[in-house]
């Protein structure tokens, strides 16, 4: 684990005398999170007024040699090639920034993680051979030093140009660190769990998304995955109180976040059942 | 990145592009074409298989993570195959919701396509970044459209990636008459600018490049197809969407490792805006019918190059349709009150497709009777593009083997972008290399 800059003992000095060369990198994901850099539609051309887009494939930019002052990752690690290529990321950035919950936390693709990889190949291809993969699938943390990790599934479009201009100005991001039921309270919504009896994660959850479950009347669901020190059992405990099944808990806590702690072993060791054959 | 090395491969730059990545292996003996190969490197991430043991409720917010740039797709195809498995349809008015929704990704993904991925190729420039060099105003009128796209579905959906609000039975919360009322005059903004974006990509130079592949998609009755229960075709192809099965079939190449797609009589065929186009030319709306016949559009668009046309014709019709639906929703007409209906479990299968912004994607589950999903299968778009694909790229390096290889290279990109893949929907890293070997002719 890295997240320098959230302990405040990064280098946060401004990135260089001239542009500021910026990379986004691609592993196992689906591309929303790059996405929502194109679909900052109103701050785009400022941004590239005040950034060099180096590599973005997606956008049609490829030089991937840098060196690059920020390197914006998406995906997580799920193929022998991607660790190699994680390795020479970091080699080449003065500042490397995961976007989203696949690169901070593993992201969906993690559920293999609980389960048998071998069987997963039987189940979805007919000829496993053609495939290269790992048994398990890892967020970037785990592999190289991560300088700021943005959660999310997907990220906030705001919070990504906040982290974006921190790290070109050199000053630490402004992205709070509370739950998600801080910010329905400030929102004004009625609790879904409390008056609903909706089970919701709001109380567990990073904030990011301005509580948006919620204030569409269903509860939270953890896209952007556990808050600093969150702490789900006596939520588990409301959640069963309410009548929620073993099944169904682990079911919320087991999506798009599900490889972090301590979400993993929520609410117990119960893994996902994936024995069916076709 | 390498470089060329005696008589080895030439590796040039990365496709760049394409949502996703991959790469495309051209391979030259005596001056003569052998094989074309897109090989796409998106890793597998196993959806089918996760999905197994999973609620009947949850694959519209699972599924929706296999693509960020088409999430409604794949949240509506999975909503429409878990309510059939149920034996729940939903009501007129959460239909017509959905169908509103969809029009937002349709706008956003096309807008999206159009200016950054696609119009660079035809404006000699590398991105949509040295694009706004060469013409800011086109750049900014199509952020703004992609702007309102987003905002759409940002209304009904939440949020534009990744939407909140869709649940199997219809949505959580449908949107206020008075959010539709405030939003009305941006979808009548779109529908200006979509024109002028049609008027702007028809005026492109284009390659020719004439194909004749089956061209495949919905029946959406009256309407241009984004829903319907059957799957049509040029060649007389007319079954249920649940016979899929029975007429296409999923297959691995040693090159990829997405899935491709071929139909079991005839082979390779194509889904997306030129079939779509083909197929229901005459359902479109009356300003997007306008501004296909002002873009010099016949009843067909053989022509993979004009593909950036047909697709902005499309944003054009899903502004006009958009329109519609909002007015319904205003005046009451359409009625969204129950926003969602009940969908409780039933052990069956059902199957449900839907209109990506590429084409057809089918959605297939069986459940148990406590509506625990114990099979999944998704066919994307571009897994059943990927084999016709390679066909046109085949004949258009073919005519061009005497250009040099960087020329060839970037030739042959823009061929894979007339069908916009979207590679990690079907599946990274888009490596092109030309391996010429022998002597010339």
């Amino acid at each position: 684990m890295s997240g320098d800059l959230m302990t405040g003992t990064a280098d946060t000095t401004t990135i260089t005398s001239g542009r500021p060369r910026v990379a986004v990198w691609k592993f196992s994901s689906c591309d929303g999170c790059q996405l929502t850099l194109l679909d900052c539609e109103d701050e785009l051309l400022a941004l590239t007024d005040v950034v060099d887009l180096i590599h973005f494939l997606e956008a049609g930019h490829s030089d991937d040699d840098g060196p690059f002052d920020l390197s914006l990752v998406e995906g997580s690690i799920s193929t022998p090639e991607e660790v190699d290529r994680i390795h020479h990321v970091r080699d080449v950035s003065r500042h490397l920034v995961t976007i989203g919950a696949c690169a901070t936390a593993g992201g969906i693709q993690a559920l293999r993680n609980f389960g048998d990889v071998d069987e997963l190949l039987r189940i979805v291809y007919a000829r496993p051979d053609f495939l290269s993969t790992l048994a398990t699938v890892s967020p970037i943390s785990e592999h190289v030093p991560v300088d700021f990790e943005l959660r999310g599934c997907p990220i906030d479009k705001r919070q990504l140009l906040e982290v974006i201009s921190a790290f070109v100005v050199g000053r630490r991001p402004d992205v709070p660190s509370h739950d998600v039921c801080f910010e329905c309270k400030a929102a004004g919504s009625v609790c879904v769990l409390v008056a609903g009896d909706t089970p919701c994660l709001g109380p567990v959850t990073h904030a990011g998304c301005g509580a948006l479950c919620p204030r569409f009347g269903r509860g939270c669901y953890g896209c952007f995955g556990p808050m600093d020190s969150a702490r789900p059992e006596p939520l588990i405990a409301t959640l069963r109180a309410r009548g929620v099944s073993e099944e169904e808990l682990t079911r919320l806590f087991h999506t798009f976040n599900a490889w972090s702690e301590p979400f993993r072993d929520q609410p117990g060791p119960v893994p996902v059942e994936i024995g069916a054959t076709r | 990145m390498t470089h060329r090395a005696g008589a080895g491969p030439l590796a040039t730059k990365a496709l760049t592009r394409v949502e996703g990545e991959g790469a495309m292996h051209v391979e030259i003996v005596d001056g003569r074409l052998v094989d074309v190969t897109l090989r796409i490197y998106e890793p597998p991430r196993f959806y089918e298989g996760f999905l197994r043991g999973r609620g009947h409720t949850e694959p519209p917010d699972i599924t929706a993570r296999i693509c960020g740039i088409c999430p409604v797709a794949y949240q509506m195809s999975a909503c429409l195959a878990i309510e059939q498995a149920c034996g729940i349809e939903v009501t007129d008015g959460i239909a017509e919701l959905r169908r509103l929704l969809y029009c937002g990704e349709w706008i956003e993904s096309h807008t999206l396509h159009i200016h950054m991925l696609h119009a660079p190729d035809f404006l000699g420039v590398n991105s949509v970044v040295d694009l706004v060099a060469l013409d800011r105003a086109a750049v900014e009128r199509g952020l703004e459209l992609k702007k309102i796209g987003n905002e759409l579905l940002e209304l009904i959906g939440g949020r534009a990636i990744h939407p909140v609000n869709v649940r199997v039975g219809g949505f959580y919360r449908p949107p206020s008459r008075e959010a539709l009322r405030a939003f009305r005059p941006r979808l009548a903004r779109a529908l200006e600018l979509a024109v002028d974006v049609c008027e702007w990509v028809a005026g492109f130079d284009f390659p020719e490049l004439d194909t004749d592949h089956e061209l495949v998609s919905l029946d959406d009755g009256d309407h241009y197809p984004v829903f319907g229960d059957r799957i049509v075709s040029d060649h007389g192809l007319d079954i249920a969407v649940d016979e899929f099965a029975s007429h296409f079939q999923e297959f691995q190449v040693s090159h990829s490792t997405a899935k491709h797609a071929r139909l079991l009589s005839r082979g390779n065929y194509l889904v997306g805006p030129l079939a779509r186009y083909r197929l229901a030319r005459e359902k479109l709306l009356p300003a997007a019918a306008a501004a296909a016949s002002a873009a010099g559009l016949g009843a067909t668009c053989p022509n993979p190059f004009r593909s950036i046309v047909v697709r902005a014709v499309e944003v054009v019709h899903a502004c006009e349709e958009a329109l519609r639906i909002t007015d319904g929703l205003i005046d009451a007409s359409i009625n969204t009150d129950p926003g969602s209906v009940e969908v409780p479990a039933r052990a069956g299968t059902g199957h449900g497709a839907t209109e990506a912004p590429r084409g057809l994607l089918y959605h297939r589950y069986t459940l148990d009777e406590a509506g625990t999903i114990t099979d999944a299968e998704i066919v994307p778009p571009t897994s059943q593009n990927q084999p016709t694909i390679e066909h046109d790229l085949f004949h258009f390096v073919e005519s061009r083997l005497d250009m040099a290889d960087d020329e060839l290279a970037r030739a042959a990109e823009v061929t894979i972008r007339n069908h916009d893949p979207c590679i990690s929907c079907a599946t990274h890293f888009l490596d092109l290399t030309v391996d010429r070997r022998g002597g010339t002719p």
